[in-house]
């Protein structure tokens, strides 16, 4: 008997489920890659057409900071590992780009901040971003690398929950400091500015150039969630789930989750840092500001309000709570920390799925009520629709020793 | 020696702020596993409570002695905050540790705008809106059918008290002009000036030792011995401590461990305020002064370990003193054999810099102790 055979015995049933899925899956792709078309070919006309060209440059903006907020659902929602020093990982993608940018000058040359500092030689880790190939690699590799030294010093001491998130932020801080204090390596608080340099000999702030690193944000961003959705379907997602979900059991059945959450850590740093690159030219400067600690709690809360683990809630997030703050910040400035510190309240209380955890549940449900029909029930009918267990599962949390 | 001195006597005086910031959130931590983000902010109402008891009692005959009066009143101001903030979010959030660390994230951002623009306007509109909101939802409760009218009487309700508030105040804002609008602190930073008995200092050798400094010693000094003989020597003390070992089987013995959640972190953010008066007396404050302070608060939190003061302590000694004496190069003159040493040496000798350094230090220090210098003992597999 060949395994073949086994196979194709086994076939039968599991065939009907593979096609489903792979129906669904082909729907899901259609869908992703429908609005991908709508955003490159139908917005931009649309909006220019409205007079509301800044608005394309803003979309273009947020859309690349979905791709970060990808790597931290990706991080927060499946594998439970809140993370607040993402701004790290950005901002090194950020700064690489930048600095290749930065050297598209006559040789001999060097970027004139330099020379307000006294530098005349150009410091030694300057010399590879001469070349497109090592940025375009560095983007990608610099935050991986930097995020999988940082968690697996982490992770191999089981440091998790509430002290893996101070660490990270506390690493954000230091990276911070250091950025911020050196004047003569990277023109500290000063930042580095790319709308003045030239890319491919055209100016970063022409129209044109900006209208590629629009629809490369776009390809990005359909490429990270892709690949995120291919990550975390297969046996990876599952076993990064079991680590959110009850660590201590996933060791016990003989993993290791130590290299699944260094692995996991370095995809997410990665992401951020493409997020980070693709943001710095469109906004025309990074700064060591990228690296605030409010920058990169807010990325976890558009990851919050859209929905953990549900990889378009991140992408929704990002772009609602980023036009809401433009929106908002425009009309009445000193509203938006007020507004920014209830949506965290909010968001945290009410909505803890966010809002397509909430349409998936309750919103669901709402709608079906509002169109006469019964409530959608998940387990047994006795279950879910006895009022005395109703009553009962209200009731346990209240009890003084349930906690 | 007068070197030694003077760096051991700046170790410790940055050890004693880090512990006195560090004290609370460390005992909350200890009790509920939750990190209040908002730790830094109610610091920072600490301060902005002893700037205003100093105003206050500016032309009085106490006006040397304010700053005693300015510890009770912050203490008392910040936990009364705290006892709000427990009983409204945290309260709903126990046991998801990160969902609080977002919430109380919130909240210190809302307490930073709120300090920035907060103006007698200001304070009739969120007036307005609190008595008509939760009046009105007192009203509708005693209804028998409140339960079924609930989502849309609070929606309702909400809508209406917010635009009367809205209005009511901006009608107070155009009768009034400056008087109400004008804001009561503002962006820029306020200034606390310690009494004349603080300013000056004690000279040894030539080296000064500024009075506030040791002021702010022997007041965290004051508030561990405080601690130490509240948790050890009180009833309320060994329930808290009884919470933090084992909460479950402390519950079953009869003790209200909502009670003590509350009231610890009532404690906590008591001893942030009393932080708050410390840390004004070493500059000017403004709306983002716990910002500065709140992660190497942290970072003794890690350090120490969870639950126990002893490790707070040394934390915060040990971190105070490995950052003085890298970020004033103390060190430098004695590794100068070595060009290359010397010039690392010099390369930290910042401020900012040596938070890199120290922050490289925790993360080794991790390795070899994981659970910090002095971690719970017990049976938990995920010790």
């Amino acid at each position: 008997m060949t395994v073949e055979t086994v196979d194709a015995v086994v076939d039968i049933p599991y065939g009907l489920a593979a096609r489903k899925r792979r129906k669904a899956l082909l729907l899901e792709t259609a869908i992703v890659l429908g609005v991908a078309a709508l955003l490159l070919f139908i917005v931009p006309p649309v909006m220019a057409a409205l007079g509301q060209g800044v608005r394309i440059n803003q979309l273009g903006r947020f859309l690349a900071l979905a791709i970060a907020a990808l790597g931290i659902d990706l991080i927060w929602g499946f594998t439970g590992l809140l993370s607040l020093g993402h701004g790290i990982f950005f901002a090194l993608g950020g700064y690489a780009l930048a600095m290749y940018l930065q050297l598209q000058l006559p040789p001999g040359q060097i970027p004139e901040f330099f020379t307000l500092y006294g530098v005349t030689e150009l410091p030694a880790f300057w010399q590879p971003f001469y070349s497109l190939p090592f940025t375009l690699v560095a983007i990608v590799l610099i935050p991986a690398l930097v995020a999988a030294v940082l968690g697996y010093l982490v992770f191999r001491n089981r440091i998790r929950g509430v002290y893996f998130s101070i660490l990270t932020q506390a690493a954000l801080i230091v990276f911070f400091n250091f950025f911020n204090g050196q004047q003569k390596l990277i023109n500290g608080t000063n930042g580095l500015k790319t709308d003045t340099s030239t890319i491919f000999g055209i100016q970063v702030s022409d129209p044109r150039v900006q209208t590629t690193f629009y629809v490369l944000s776009i390809l990005f961003l359909v490429g990270g969630y892709f690949l995120c959705r291919w990550l975390t379907s297969g046996r990876l997602g599952r076993v990064l789930v079991a680590i959110r979900d009850d660590e201590t059991r996933v060791r016990f059945s003989g993993y290791n989750p130590t290299g699944y959450k260094v692995f996991v850590f370095a995809i997410s740093a990665a992401l951020a840092g493409v997020a980070g690159a693709l943001y710095t030219v469109q906004s025309g400067i990074i700064t060591p500001k990228a690296m605030d600690v409010a920058f990169s709690i807010e990325m976890v809360i558009w990851v919050a309000l859209g929905g953990r683990a549900t990889l378009i809630g991140a992408i929704l997030g990002t772009l609602i709570v980023n036009f809401a703050r433009t929106l908002l910040s425009e009309q009445f400035p000193e509203f938006w920390l007020f507004f920014q510190g209830a949506l965290f309240l909010v968001v945290v209380t009410v909505l803890p799925m966010g809002i397509l955890g909430w349409l998936r549940g309750d919103g669901m449900n709402l709608l079906r009520s509002l169109l006469g029909r019964r409530k959608r029930v998940e387990t047994y009918p006795s279950l879910e629709e006895d009022p005395e267990v109703q009553y009962e599962r209200e009731t346990l949390g209240d009890r003084e020793s349930d906690r | 020696m007068t070197q030694l001195l003077e760096s051991v006597f700046g170790g410790l005086s940055i050890g004693s702020v880090l512990l006195l910031a560090a004290l609370g959130l460390a005992i909350v931590f200890g009790l509920m596993g939750v990190i209040n983000m908002a730790h830094g902010e109610f610091m920072m109402i600490g301060a902005y409570t002893t700037f205003v008891v100093q105003n206050a009692l500016k032309k009085t005959p106490l006006s040397e002695l304010y700053i005693f009066l300015a510890l009770i009143a912050a203490f008392i101001v910040a936990a009364l905050l705290g006892l709000v903030l427990e009983r409204t979010v945290v309260r709903y959030l126990y046991g998801r540790p990160l969902e609080t660390l977002l919430a109380t994230w919130g909240v210190s951002l809302i307490l930073q705008q709120f300090i920035r623009s907060v103006s007698w306007q200001f304070v009739a509109g969120v007036g307005t809106f609190c008595l008509l909101f939760f009046g009105g939802s007192w009203v509708l409760a005693r209804r028998p059918n409140f339960e079924q009218i609930r989502g849309w009487a609070i929606a309702v309700l909400g809508l209406l008290s917010a635009l009367i508030a809205l209005v009511f105040s901006n009608i107070l804002g155009q009768t009034f002009k400056l008087a109400v609008t004008k804001p009561w602190f503002g962006t820029q930073g306020v200034d606390v000036t310690a009494p004349k008995w603080l300013r000056g200092g004690l000279p040894i050798g030539d080296y000064q030792l500024p009075y506030t400094r040791l002021f702010i010693i022997v007041l965290t000094a004051a508030c561990v011995f405080g601690i130490y003989w509240f948790l050890n020597k009180t009833p309320w003390g060994l329930r808290i401590r009884a919470v933090t070992q084992n909460r479950s089987m402390s519950a079953c013995l009869g003790i209200p461990t909502k009670t003590v959640d509350a009231l610890t972190f009532a404690l906590g953010s008591g001893l942030a305020g009393v932080a708050g008066v410390a840390v004004s007396l070493l500059g000017s404050v403004s709306s983002n002064t716990g910002q500065a302070y709140i992660v190497d608060a942290f970072m003794v939190v890690v350090v120490g370990g969870v639950g126990k003061l002893i490790g707070s302590i040394v934390a915060a000694g040990a971190i105070g003193l490995v950052s003085y004496v890298i970020g004033s190069n103390a060190l430098g003159p004695f590794v100068s054999f070595s060009p290359f040493l010397k010039s690392f040496f010099e390369f930290f000798a910042t401020a900012s810099m040596a938070k890199v350094m120290v922050f490289a230090l925790i993360i080794v220090f991790l390795q070899f102790r994981p659970a910090g210098l002095f971690p719970q003992k017990g049976r938990t597999v995920d010790a």
